[in-house]
């Protein structure tokens, strides 16, 4: 067996599950602990049946060893309040973080768009933004690659189910984090961001709209292409990641329409927002591991506190 | 039905839901007439805002001539007695908008979400009590489930500090024993101290007889719009529920013949399309669709040669809620390819 990265996931629960099955797929990443803080979480006894190591004490639990079990890359899939804390943490043991909560105190990172510059910049804590911006920031950055945007607007629509009470309690974190990241990863001047949740039964597929406005008239086929190249990125993936219509000219708009169907690891397929956020974890892990077993990148060494 | 004596307190909606209507596009000068106006025919609570709530200024729902800014501070400066309100959907506005509303001197926050989701709804509920505003949660599209769960919803806003909360009819799809039915659950589940209100559209023709209904049952506000002027075939036409009321005795406290003056004089001339049950609003009613969605429609059936109606009926086949505007096209662009028109 090739040789891998071995990585820590942070936050049994559904999130955190459903990564922990994708990364048992993965030729880069060996997942080798799950943290919780709940002994009888289901997700914790799951990943014990999968081999991995578990501690119900969260990251200090996992400290003491992590750096003789060789963690060199943690995922933190738990709160934006915890967040901070769990990187500091993990970096002074010789991790990189990769963030899936909302907190956002490392730089954003949309793998088809901006993962080399996150690469880089050697950052040590990198911010997957939010399921919203994932499935959506790639399709603003196809057309701010053609011509200059001046205004980049994302309308996720979700299924009620698919979004857990954290995101809820904060809603305005979704609205603010997903517009600030259309307009420093997307490549717009101004963003926006909405979000709808519906509680259809059968829930339905995430589906996304992404509105640009141009500076000046849009190049129908440079875009056309553009987005057809990104949409093709993306399914790397996620192969569920589609164009249901558009690119539509409107004078200087562009609007894409997607839908976003999950692969149904542990979540339901409806659940694509949820989906995106894992693959979009396990993707950057993966880029970041190549560099590593390529001796291309080392964490830079942090400061004890 | 013996409503005499029983104190309402009408809301007006022309300055908001009206914004629907005319595609966000009122100016400064026609908000501060028809705000005076309402002020002078002793309206006590006039709502200004994008027709989408606080932030609603997008592509999604339409850019409006002004900001919700410029659009309060305009209000606000020029009315006597009358309280100006604003309306807020978390996942469109934030906290940040409520903040700069209650600066400008909006006194009542209505926050509004999906029938099934108030729980999106605590962190601005709880800091429009907070900052001590007139806080109201504001339960949309109650037509699409029972009494019982909206009582559950109501009940989360209550927790989260909301003084009244409000069964919003918001496809006007609702009959009247429907309204009397929320109405009165609401009324026996609630704290007697909270307020109920309930909000129409007159798209079955049923605003003035279902807010009567619910005065009955136990509403105490109860949402209307001079001239109807709001989405899909407008809200309860206020001048017209006033006059009523004047006959059924009850206490509202608005002078009739000023507000018809208003109606007829102010409002009715800035209408873009008579407000009127026709073929697309009456479908919105019958369909059970977000009365916003009207306009969308008919642009998109315009646009891509298909019809606006079955447009509707889709969107309500779908169950889709409030704020799903964006779906409206590409489900148009969907039923054109699928009849081979593009």
């Amino acid at each position: 067996m090739a040789e891998k990265i071995k990585a820590a996931i942070i936050g049994p629960g559904n999130i955190g599950t459903d990564l922990l099955m994708k990364a048992l797929r993965s030729e880069l990443i060996e997942p080798v602990w799950m943290v919780g803080v709940d002994p009888d979480s289901p997700g914790l006894s799951r990943a014990k049946e999968m081999g991995l190591k578990v501690t119900a004490d969260g990251v200090d639990g996992m400290l003491a060893t992590m750096k003789a079990d060789g963690v060199q890359i943690c995922f933190d899939a738990t709160s934006a309040y915890v967040h901070a804390e769990n990187s500091r943490k993990v970096n002074e043991q010789g991790a990189l973080m990769i963030d899936l909560t909302p907190a956002a105190i490392g730089p954003y990172c949309v793998p088809p768009v901006n993962l080399k510059d996150a690469l880089a910049a050697g950052s040590t804590n990198v911010n997957m933004v939010t399921c919203g911006g994932q499935a959506t920031i790639p399709m603003v950055a196809a057309v701010s690659r053609v011509q200059s945007v001046s205004y980049g607007e994302i309308v996720a629509t979700v299924s009620s189910k698919s979004v857990g009470p954290g995101t809820r309690k904060n809603i305005d974190e979704f609205t603010r984090t997903t517009a600030g990241a259309v307009e420093k990863v997307g490549g717009a001047r101004k963003g926006k961001a909405i979000i709808v949740i519906n509680p259809a039964e059968p829930p339905l597929i995430m589906r996304d709209t992404i509105h640009c406005l141009t500076d000046e008239t849009p190049d129908q086929d440079a875009i056309r292409k553009s987005v057809d190249d990104m949409v093709a990125e993306v399914q790397k993936y996620v192969p569920g990641y589609r164009l249901k219509n558009g690119p539509v000219f409107d004078g200087n708009r562009v609007s894409m329409f997607m839908e976003v169907e999950g692969l149904g690891d542990f979540l339901p397929k409806y659940a694509g927002n949820l989906d995106i956020m894992t693959a979009a974890g396990l993707r950057t892990a993966e880029m970041f591991a190549e560099e590593m077993l390529a001796g291309r990148f080392t964490l830079p060494t942090i400061a004890s506190v | 039905m013996d409503l005499r004596g029983k104190k309402v307190v009408l809301h007006d909606m022309c300055l908001r839901d009206g914004m629907h209507a005319k595609q966000h596009q009122i100016s400064l000068e026609q908000m501060m007439s028809i705000a005076k106006g309402l002020d002078e025919a002793g309206m006590p609570l006039i709502e200004v805002t994008h027709g989408d709530g606080l932030g609603g200024s997008s592509v999604n729902y339409g850019f409006p001539a002004h900001s919700d800014e410029e659009y309060l501070k305009a209000v606000v400066g020029v009315v006597k007695n009358a309280k100006i309100s604003a309306l807020l959907l978390p996942g469109i506005g934030t906290v940040d908008h409520l903040k700069m509303a209650a600066d400008l001197g909006v006194t009542t926050i209505r926050v509004a979400t999906h029938c099934t989701e108030a729980d999106v709804s605590e962190q601005h509920i709880g800091m429009a009590a907070q900052m001590g505003l007139d806080t109201v949660g504001f339960l949309m599209m109650t037509h699409m489930i029972e009494a019982e769960q909206i009582v559950e919803q109501a009940k989360l806003m209550e927790s989260y500090g909301a003084n009244c909360i409000y069964c919003t009819d918001s496809a006007g799809y609702l009959l009247p024993d429907q309204v009397k039915e929320r109405i009165a659950l609401l009324r026996r589940e609630l704290k007697p101290e909270t307020e109920l209100g309930f909000h129409a559209h007159h798209n079955l023709s049923l605003g003035v007889m279902n807010s009567l209904v619910a005065v009955e049952a136990g509403a105490n506000r109860i949402d209307g719009s001079v001239a109807g002027l709001g989405a899909g075939a407008g809200n309860t036409p206020l001048e017209v529920l006033v006059a009523v009321m004047d006959r059924m005795e009850v206490n509202h406290g608005i002078d009739l013949y000023k507000i018809m003056d208003v109606a007829e004089d102010l409002v009715t001339p800035i209408m873009d399309n008579p407000i009127r049950i026709d073929r697309d609003s009456l479908t919105l009613g019958y369909a059970g669709v977000y009365s916003s969605f009207l306009l969308f429609a008919k642009r998109a059936a315009a646009k891509y040669g298909v019809s606006s109606r079955d447009i509707l009926v889709e969107l309500g086949r779908r169950r889709t809620v409030g704020g799903q505007e964006d779906m409206i096209e590409d489900l148009a662009l969907d039923m054109a390819k699928a009849r081979g028109l593009i």
